[in-house]
């Protein structure tokens, strides 16, 4: 059975099954929805497998046809690339039932093969072991993510899609000119041969910063957060749940995987910049969430916030610290798309999605409104829930490493988004002057956004398990353990 | 000055030139433009560095065709979109604040 298992090439199973069932969906709109739901569960089945393979056999490399790098390209998988392949597969599955729900039989065949290649985007990116394969992967996950956020009807919707295709394609050309200078450095583009070889030179550095800047664009930083709300509230809402879980964590993952391996270890100061502008983006992402009078809008501000989180880990530089922010990402991701979910039932219920109008939406969507408190739990970071262990890794980390103040950004961030968090809720309990226009909204939509939302808090109660996962392969070098 | 060091300070002005351009020009087809001149720029630094001393490299010249490929969907999708934005807000330019 075992030997069964471990003969199949899992790592290009996970790319291969969504890229051909989107070409399928594609072909036979008809049957998209048959077709898509089959390819999501083949290509769990195929994240199960590989996760099985190595959690028993430990990290590994596979060359594509059998050239390997420096030429060839090779797919690589570790406990960091699993983690996120499997979170992938999570949210990807909630929304694939959620978006069965959403879309009507005539929006089903535009919605799924972009979802689909969207979906293979992602695995090939997690998979990627040389950094111009991580450029071509980006590029298809941007056009794929651009292409759905256009699906929403409308001037302002499209006005979105096309400013974040600007951002998306400059975000992307700032990295390919980093990776062009890498190349010409070292001579390889096999993100461990650069390892190797690369020295601290002032071209290297260049390089670096070059690529460094095209991932924040895209991974919406703060300053460069500008193109993110609007493009992700004016999406349809499983599309929003998908970027905002997703797509965003994409490029971090990326600049994770280099900093890790081949930014040179003098990087105290960049370190420091990137950990005060995840700081910045913290306080200013939840301040403008209070501010908003649509709840998806309030929802895609708080995704700039929770990103700052992210970035608490590079000034940290500790084992500790990055579990604690790949531990944010996982739970984020979940209960961002809980979140989300939950506000594209709001907004299918009511016909809009004005906060001070939610008009005991409590009494009519009570499965809704619990999937969105148990969301907010896990994104304030209370107890128990995956965004508690998360900061408490981060705050650990950052009394261990003697740098006590990211613990008050971390404290500080938890407060606001629970301001708005318990604001959403209490109007939920309220009255208002203005009637909701019912529509009823299908049972797998509230299910689906529910069991999203209890994993969020089941991520607390059992940490043990992802955090033995993502030191597979040890990805973040030989620091001492937990 | 030799000539690949030639061509590949050309690619980088190309590149900020576009770069340039893509945030001055409110016009969309002008930034879709600005975004293929920052292609070009980074296709011709990658091709000019592909000369070692006497030998050509040849993996830069398939990174340059595979990134083609890529320049031509994006621009695609980008002039697609355009025309949907035009055919929406009369106008082939991004709103200048977002509307709240």
């Amino acid at each position: 059975m075992s030997a069964l298992i471990f003969s199949i090439h899992w790592q290009v199973m996970v790319i291969l099954l969504p890229l051909a069932g989107a070409i399928a969906c594609f072909l036979w709109p008809r049957r998209a929805v048959l077709l898509a739901l089959s390819c999501a569960l083949g290509t769990t089945i195929a994240v199960i497998g590989l996760s099985w393979l190595v959690v028993v056999e430990g990290a590994q490399r596979y060359a594509v046809g059998g050239w390997g790098a420096p030429l060839g390209i090779d797919l690589y998988v570790d406990g960091l690339s699993l983690l996120m392949l499997i979170v992938t597969s999570v949210v990807g599955v909630a929304i694939s039932i959620y978006a069965n729900g959403y879309f009507d039989r005539s929006r089903a065949g535009e919605f799924w093969p972009l979802w689909l290649f969207l979906w293979g985007a992602l695995n090939a990116l997690f998979l990627s072991a040389d950094i111009f394969n991580l450029y071509i992967t980006l590029e298809l996950l941007g056009l794929a993510a651009v292409a759905l956020v256009a699906l929403a009807k409308g001037a302002q919707p499209l006005s979105s899609a096309m400013r974040y295709l600007l951002v998306t394609l400059l975000g992307s050309l700032l990295f390919l000119l980093g990776v062009a200078l890498l190349y010409h450095s070292a001579g390889s583009v096999d993100i461990a041969i650069l390892a190797e070889r690369l020295t601290a030179s002032s071209v290297v550095w260049i390089a670096l910063g070059l690529m460094v800047v095209g991932l924040l664009l895209k991974t919406a930083l703060f300053p460069l957060h500008f193109w993110l709300p609007q493009a992700h509230a004016s999406a349809p809402a499983p599309v929003s749940a998908l970027l905002s879980a997703l797509v965003v964590k994409a490029s971090f993952y990326i600049l994770i995987r280099l900093w890790l391996e081949i930014v040179p270890s003098n990087n105290f100061v960049l370190g420091q910049l990137l950990g005060l502008l995840g700081a910045a983006a913290l306080l200013w992402g939840n301040l403008q969430a209070l501010r908003q009078r649509r709840l998806k809008m309030l929802i895609a501000y708080s995704t700039v916030a929770q990103l700052g989180y992210l970035f608490l880990a590079f000034p940290l530089a500790n084992i500790i610290g990055w579990t604690g922010a790949l531990y944010m990402l996982l739970s984020h991701a979940i209960a961002k798309a809980a979140m989300f979910m939950a506000a594209g039932n709001i907004l299918r219920f009511g016909g809009h999605d004005s906060i001070t109008d939610l008009d005991r939406i409590v009494q009519r969507l009570p499965l809704t409104v619990t999937t969105f408190a148990l969301a907010g739990v896990s994104i304030m970071g209370l107890p128990p829930s995956g965004g508690f262990v998360a900061k408490w890794l981060l705050l650990e980390a950052a009394i261990r490493s003697a740098q006590w103040w990211w613990g008050v950004v971390l404290v500080l961030g938890g407060l606001l988004s629970a301001v708005w968090v318990f604001k959403v809720l209490g109007h939920a309990f309220t009255p208002s002057t203005v009637p909701h226009e019912v529509r009823a909204v299908p049972a797998s939509m509230e299910w689906s956004a529910l069991a999203l939302a209890l994993m969020a808090i089941a991520l607390g109660l059992f940490s043990s398990w992802p955090l033995a996962l993502m030191m597979i392969g040890r990805p973040f070098g030989d620091g001492g353990g937990l | 000055m030799t000539s690949p060091l030639l061509f590949a300070l050309v690619g980088i002005g190309l590149f900020t030139l576009g770069l340039y351009a893509v945030i001055v020009h409110p016009h969309l087809l002008r930034k879709i433009l600005a975004v293929n001149v920052m292609g070009s720029g980074v296709f011709l630094l990658l091709v000019a560095l592909a000369k070692r001393s006497n030998s050509v490299d040849p993996v830069p010249h398939a990174m340059v065709i595979t990134g083609i490929v890529v320049a031509i969907s994006a621009t695609a999708l980008a002039v697609t979109l355009m025309l949907r934005v035009k055919d929406e807000t009369g106008r082939a330019k991004l709103p200048e604040t977002p509307p709240e």
